[in-house]
């Protein structure tokens, strides 16, 4: 089966840093991949690379089979694949349609969207009800309350149902459950598995061994600037996890990158 | 895979809804507070209507008759035109000390090339416009380019667009006849249709159909949207795929062409160009802005509300000399009425859920 994203000797350098050093990538079909490192590994900066948000030095990127060169997000975003990024970029005065249409606005048929430009509100506020009652987040007293009315998860929630809702090739999540309340957290994992049960692959950057175990199907250990191995969260504990990343333990050959 | 750890099982004995509203009874004050944030141009409309009313009392039949009441219009417009041009640049989180300057600047160019070069009035009036893009457009690259904060930029343009103007002038008006016998066309927007007492300027309708064009763009249109989305958190607006440097400088400009345009406009109000006229214009329309409920600190507040800011002040002037109160006491009361605003969006900003 083709990986959805096949990344090969990935180099990123800022002057005589090395952010990543030749560092591979692989997603598969319908899959969670959790990306951990130890603070300062470069996980953010290979996650970063594959959807457009650094320019690597060198190195190669297939999508499906086909290589990529990205200059920003928004041309990956063209292609499909949508991040979720820690700080969930939400605009906190505009409504919860806004929010999910931001940059991707849909305009009225005619005259009205060709020449007067105006947006289609009905359109956008029915299509974001949809998307957020799929993902059982319909809590909300309306879609056109600002987001900053929102509580955290239901934030993290609207950013969760804006990727899903345009995301054709995969999902980048930055951190979703580290601003979270325990109940909320759980939550988003539940949705992260939602999304998944609809066939689209995660990425998933995390910090807490508990969640990643419990979602990941693959689990990619970054250190030093490089793949150290990926593992089957099946077969390891979340202490020999920590003990890879942190280079207490050498990873078994037949996981190794 | 495992399933949840071992601390979580509690959770589904616990309240199985997440982060639902909590349904506490919310006081009077709440309320209020929660309606003027859905609807930041209550406050202005509301001290609008309370003023108007105010100085019928104090003032008398005179302050509320159709005349005086479109004599505010009149009075208000050049101003509400620049306040219109400064809620675009203070949604984004910026501000504009230029707009006068930018104003005055264009209105210069427009009557010096009708009337000293014999250039065709309408072509002076593109040129004056197509200025006043270009000077916007010069703000807006300093500031998302070499990343200038707005306020040190449009400081400095103000400088320079001013001293370019009284170069430009001489230092001289150009005065009301010489406009009259060359370019007439210039004084287009001081014709007015009476009715029933009240004189309406083209001036002033030509305002009220900016503020109408300008809410459209701001809140029927994706730009618009992505304008507020700017000046509400620059960085998430850059992250959610809006190219924010392109529209900034489309502000800017937009700015830039409202301001030519109400420096068209101003020859018909004033009558002559003079170079020194507005130069408080910029504090005004800032004023205006403010009062009008729209946030300094961006991305929040109706453009309308600038209208209405610029007819609280035009009525706080007209209803106090009315009263025969010193002019001094009409610049206090507005100092008052610009903090008072300030304090009441800094409150609004504060809503809870």
């Amino acid at each position: 089966m083709t990986p959805v994203v096949s990344a090969k000797g990935i180099v990123k350098r800022y002057g005589h840093v090395t952010a990543i050093d030749r560092s591979d990538f692989e997603l598969r079909p319908g899959e969670i991949l959790a990306v951990i490192g130890d603070n300062g590994a470069g996980k953010s900066s290979i996650v970063k690379a594959i959807c457009g948000a650094t320019v690597p030095d060198e190195g190669e990127i297939l999508i499906e089979g086909k290589p990529v060169k990205f200059s920003s997000p928004i041309e990956a975003r063209d292609m499909g694949i949508e991040i979720v990024y820690q700080n969930l970029a939400l605009s906190p005065a505009l409504s919860i349609a806004d929010n999910m249409f931001t940059g991707r606005e849909l305009r009225k048929p005619g005259f009205l969207g060709k020449v007067l430009r105006m947006l289609d509100k009905p359109a956008m506020e029915k299509f974001a009800r949809e998307k957020l009652t799929e993902l059982g987040l319909m809590t909300v007293q309306s879609i056109k309350q600002p987001v900053e009315t929102l509580s955290g998860g239901q934030r993290q929630g609207v950013a969760v149902a804006r990727a899903a809702a345009f995301a054709t090739k995969f999902i980048i999540m930055d951190e979703p459950t580290a601003a979270l309340g325990v109940k909320e957290s759980r939550k988003v994992l539940e949705l992260i598995k939602d999304v998944r049960a609809r066939g689209i692959p995660i990425i998933l950057i995390s910090h807490n061994m508990p969640h990643v175990f419990e979602v990941a199907d693959r689990i990619h250990i970054h250190r030093l600037g490089k793949r150290l191995c990926t593992i089957d969260p099946k077969d390891y504990t979340m202490s020999d996890a920590v003990a890879f990343m942190t280079g207490a333990k050498e990873p078994p050959a037949r996981d190794a990158a | 895979m495992t399933t949840k750890a071992s601390y979580e099982k509690v959770i589904d004995q616990g309240d199985s809804e997440v982060a639902k509203f909590e349904t506490r009874h919310h006081s009077l004050l709440d309320r209020v507070q929660h309606v003027l944030h859905n609807n930041p141009t209550f406050v202005p409309v509301i001290v609008l209507m309370i003023s108007l009313l105010a100085f019928w009392v104090i003032a008398g039949g005179r302050f509320f008759s159709a005349f005086n009441l479109s004599l505010i219009m009149q009075q208000v417009s050049i101003i509400g035109m620049l306040a219109a041009a400064q809620s675009l640049i203070i949604i984004t989180a910026g501000i504009d000390l230029s707009v006068a300057a930018i104003m005055i600047l264009m209105s210069v160019i427009m009557g010096k090339l009708s009337i000293d070069f014999g250039v065709p009035p309408t072509i002076a009036i593109a040129i004056g416009a197509v200025g006043g893009m270009l000077a916007g457009a010069m703000n807006g690259l300093l500031i998302t380019k070499i990343k200038l904060p707005p306020f040190i930029t449009t400081l400095g343009t103000w400088s320079i667009f001013f001293a370019l103007n009284l170069w430009l002038s001489g230092a001289q008006s150009i005065r009301s006849q010489d406009i009259d016998e060359n370019a007439a066309f210039l004084k287009f927007f001081g014709n007015a249709i009476n009715i029933g007492g009240a004189r309406i300027t083209f001036g002033v309708i030509l305002m009220i159909v900016i503020f109408v064009v300008l809410w459209y763009m701001l809140n029927k249109t994706a730009w618009g949207r992505h304008v507020y989305a700017i000046g509400d958190d620059m960085e998430a607006a850059e992250m959610s795929g809006i190219r924010t440097e392109r529209t900034l400088v489309s502000v800017y400009m937009l700015a830039g062409l409202v301001c030519a345009i109400a420096g068209w406009a101003s020859i018909g109000r004033v009558g002559s160009i003079s170079p020194q006229s507005f130069y408080e214009g910029n504090l005004q329309s800032i004023t205006a802005v403010v009062i009008g409920g729209i946030s300094l600190f961006g991305g929040r507040g109706s453009i309308m509300g600038a209208l209405f800011g610029a007819l609280i002040v035009g009525v706080f002037q007209s209803g106090l000399r009315m009263a025969g109160v010193d002019v001094l006491w009409q610049v206090f009361a507005i100092g008052w009425l610009i903090i008072i605003a300030v304090a009441i969006d800094q409150w609004i900003r504060r809503v809870s859920a």
